[in-house]
């Protein structure tokens, strides 16, 4: 009989055991080997990868500590290129600003390219209730959307779902009967795709990078769709988070060359935009109005704490892949838009006032290090972890699972005390401990089995070469 | 921020034998200690040691944490080198305790202790110079990278003093890079996703029919080797420090776990 005592259990270890194994699976699958191409491109194109992840971290590091200065003349150089920058403190506002250029230009119809800050602020909700059609183009946040359903994965938006999944939504969604092969579905996808971009008169965009010096945004794709979203629109809106802006040009050829390597094993992905401003009398072609909005919340709370290394992240996917915990429990377990170890540290901190919420987050890593060792920008996510569970700790947070540390520091403050524990533990080898109501032993022992008691062995070894 | 590459090399050595050893493995402490004084360490233990004080850290607790740190730091008190026969307690000392005592007042004390610190395949190398490792271990070991040596030069060091061992081979596993799903506290608040990734570890250490699954951290092994009992298919578990020292007296494996 295991312990009969139940312990308070952590949601992300709950999730994981109710997911059902083909998800697991699917997602475990798809992570390795996104991590294997991953590690293996990097290896074989660079002489020394981790020397360019220090110098990209770098390069981000410096812009995030200088954030005032690069940020005001990206303004100056977009500004100068003929693009309209807002500001946006909060969600709502952004949202705000989105729903006022569009009725201006007397706007109905919008299509976007797949960017997780529109997710953040809950863009699409926002544009329903002011009775804007917005349609994802990007297949996979299509998908997401017809289905009203979350990404799951910053950069494989639908990797929980199955290809039948799709096909029953496509079926339901009126695209044709149920189908299951995927180049079928990316056809039926593009066909309805390509109505929606003529109908559109604005296309909404994020933004991967902004350079300061010259006002460039950057933005990729494997799809196409956001120049697809551009082409025909009058009016394009960037929503870019404030973090986004790097100084130059030149640090693009860094941090382009280990985006899609990091992200999906890629040397580049299959479209690269260099956004330089709207039409003008010598650009003939493009929308007659760029509007980027720089949206802060809580960005620059992020900034001003001990975490803000966490801002360099440039949304590769990287730390999930790998996660060892995202693996087994995939995204929608940690309840937030940002997934992994990368969402366990930003989510807690985005949610301002309801860190509290989160605050289970940061617990959801055995601290393994392995999404530090692929990021892109040398995060030091297991530091920050640790930083969010103190911060917890010091506010309160209950923390099921976790042991109190009280005894722990007056046995490991005492030596005496730990010596003699060290000898009189032995007697765990006489107790039926599976059978003992002690929570956390418990939880140990209902699939490991601990070793023998050896306490104080070494100790007298040590003592008797000492006397020989 | 602690200068790793400033730590003291000389041969008269501190050893932290780890809570785990001093509770459970005994013959890892005792083989750190033959393989130090093989390469002409004088070795002296601090009687007064306990812990490290990693597991109230890792769960947030940091006063807990540094309550037991700074007796650390008592205890080893002096300029020697600190050895330690574990990546996770040495990356404690030398990086975890730089976190946990920012804006402490006795930051640079704790410091002092943490740059003095070396996991001990890492000072074999390192620190006393040792490119290879002399006697003979006719075995197929897996080798499991406890991941708290991520990044720092331990890796590299134990595989290379275990490749140089006559008649041991060392035999790859998938997805090698993973964690073992230990994680100290996380083991038991996390139950499931713990056993879940220790599981997934022994399928692929399984699949590579080794004789002995060999760390520098006794942590993982106690959690593979403890799941591997429960299930009733055990598996043979070493510490390098235990292959060192029974490679110079020609006997290998006679002290699994």
């Amino acid at each position: 009989m295991p312990c009969t005592i139940a312990m308070a259990k952590q949601l992300i270890d709950t999730y994981v055991a109710e997911l059902p194994p083909t998800v697991q699976k699917a997602v475990h699958q798809s992570t390795a080997a996104t991590t294997a191409k991953r590690y293996q491109l990097l290896g074989d194109d660079f002489a020394d990868a981790d020397a360019l992840r220090k110098l990209a971290g770098s390069i981000r590091q410096h812009a995030l500590e200088h954030l005032d200065t690069y940020l005001a003349r990206a303004e100056e150089s977009l500004t100068a290129r003929g693009a309209k920058v807002h500001y946006a403190v909060t969600a709502e506002d952004a949202c705000r600003a989105v729903t006022e250029i569009l009725q201006a230009a007397g706007i109905t119809k919008v299509v976007k390219s797949k960017s997780m800050v529109t997710e953040e602020i809950h863009l699409n909700d926002h544009l329903a209730k002011h009775g804007i059609e917005s349609v994802e183009s990007d297949l996979g946040e299509y998908i997401v959307q017809i289905d009203g359903d979350h990404p799951s994965h910053i950069v494989r938006p639908i990797i929980h779902k199955t290809r039948g999944d799709i096909a029953r939504s496509f079926e339901r969604e009126g695209l044709g009967d149920y189908n299951d092969d995927p180049e079928t579905i990316t056809r039926r996808a593009r066909r309805f795709m390509r109505g929606k971009y003529l109908e559109a008169g604005a296309g909404i965009t994020g933004a991967n990078f902004v350079t300061a010096d010259t006002g460039r945004l950057v933005l990729v794709t494997n799809e196409g769709n956001s120049r697809f979203c551009l082409a025909p629109a009058k009016v394009h809106i960037a929503l870019v988070g404030i973090e986004k802006v790097v100084p130059s040009d030149s640090d693009l050829a860094v941090l382009l060359n280990l985006l899609g390597r990091s992200a999906t094993g890629q040397q580049l992905t299959v479209y690269t935009e260099f956004i330089n401003g709207p039409r003008r009398p010598d650009r003939p072609s493009g929308p007659e109005q760029m509007h980027v909005v720089f949206v802060d919340n809580r960005r620059t709370e992020v900034l001003a704490s001990d975490c803000k290394e966490i801002l360099r992240c440039i949304r590769c996917g990287a730390c999930l892949n790998v996660c060892p915990v995202y693996r087994q429990a995939s995204g929608h377990a940690y309840r937030s838009v940002y997934p992994g170890p990368v969402g366990a540290v930003l989510s807690p901190l985005l949610a301002g006032d309801k860190f509290q919420e989160l605050a289970d987050l940061p617990k959801a890593s055995s601290l393994c290090g392995a999404c530090n060792e692929v990021c892109p920008v040398d995060i030091p996510i297991p530091d920050l972890l640790l930083r969010l569970r103190h911060r917890a700790h010091e506010e309160h947070v209950p923390s099921p699972g976790t042991p109190p540390m009280a005894g722990f520091a007056i046995l490991g403050s005492h030596p005496l005390v730990w010596r003699s524990a060290m000898t009189f533990g032995a007697a765990k080898d006489y107790l039926p401990l599976d059978k003992m109501p002690v929570p956390y032993l418990g939880s140990w022992l209902k699939t490991r089995t601990l070793p023998k008691w050896r306490g104080g062995k070494f100790r007298a070894w040590m003592k008797s070469r000492q006397h020989s | 921020m602690i200068n790793l590459a400033d730590r003291p090399k000389s041969k008269r050595v501190q050893l932290m034998a780890t809570c785990l050893c001093d509770a459970f493995f005994d013959d890892v402490a005792k083989a750190t200690v033959e393989v130090l004084e093989h390469a002409g360490c004088e070795v002296v233990f601090p009687e007064n040691q306990t812990c490290c004080g990693q597991p109230a850290f890792n769960c947030g607790q940091w006063p807990a944490a540094r309550t037991v740190m700074r007796h650390t730091a008592q205890v080893f008190a002096g300029d020697e080198p600190i050895i330690v026969p574990s990546g996770s307690c040495a990356a404690m000392m030398f990086h975890g305790s730089t976190l946990e005592f920012e804006g402490e007042r006795d930051r640079a004390e704790i410091e002092q202790v943490g740059g003095r610190t070396w996991e001990l395949g890492d000072y074999l190398v390192n620190g006393l110079g040792l490119s290879s490792w002399p006697g003979e271990f006719p075995a197929k070991i897996a080798f499991h990278r406890a991941c708290h040596t991520r990044g720092t030069a331990s890796g590299p060091a134990v595989l290379q003093l275990l490749q140089s061992i006559k008649g041991l081979e060392i035999v790859p596993f998938g997805e090698g890079e993973q964690c073992c799903g230990f994680g100290g506290t996380f083991s038991v608040s996390f139950p499931n996703v713990s056993t879940a990734m220790g599981e997934l570890k022994l399928e692929h250490i399984r699949a590579a029919h080794p004789d002995f699954v060999v760390s520098g951290d006794m942590s993982c092994l106690m959690h593979l080797s403890g799941l591997a009992e429960r299930e009733d298919r055990p598996i043979k578990t070493l510490h390098f420090a235990q292959i060192l020292r029974d490679a110079l007296h020609h006997r290998h494996g006679q002290a699994t776990h």
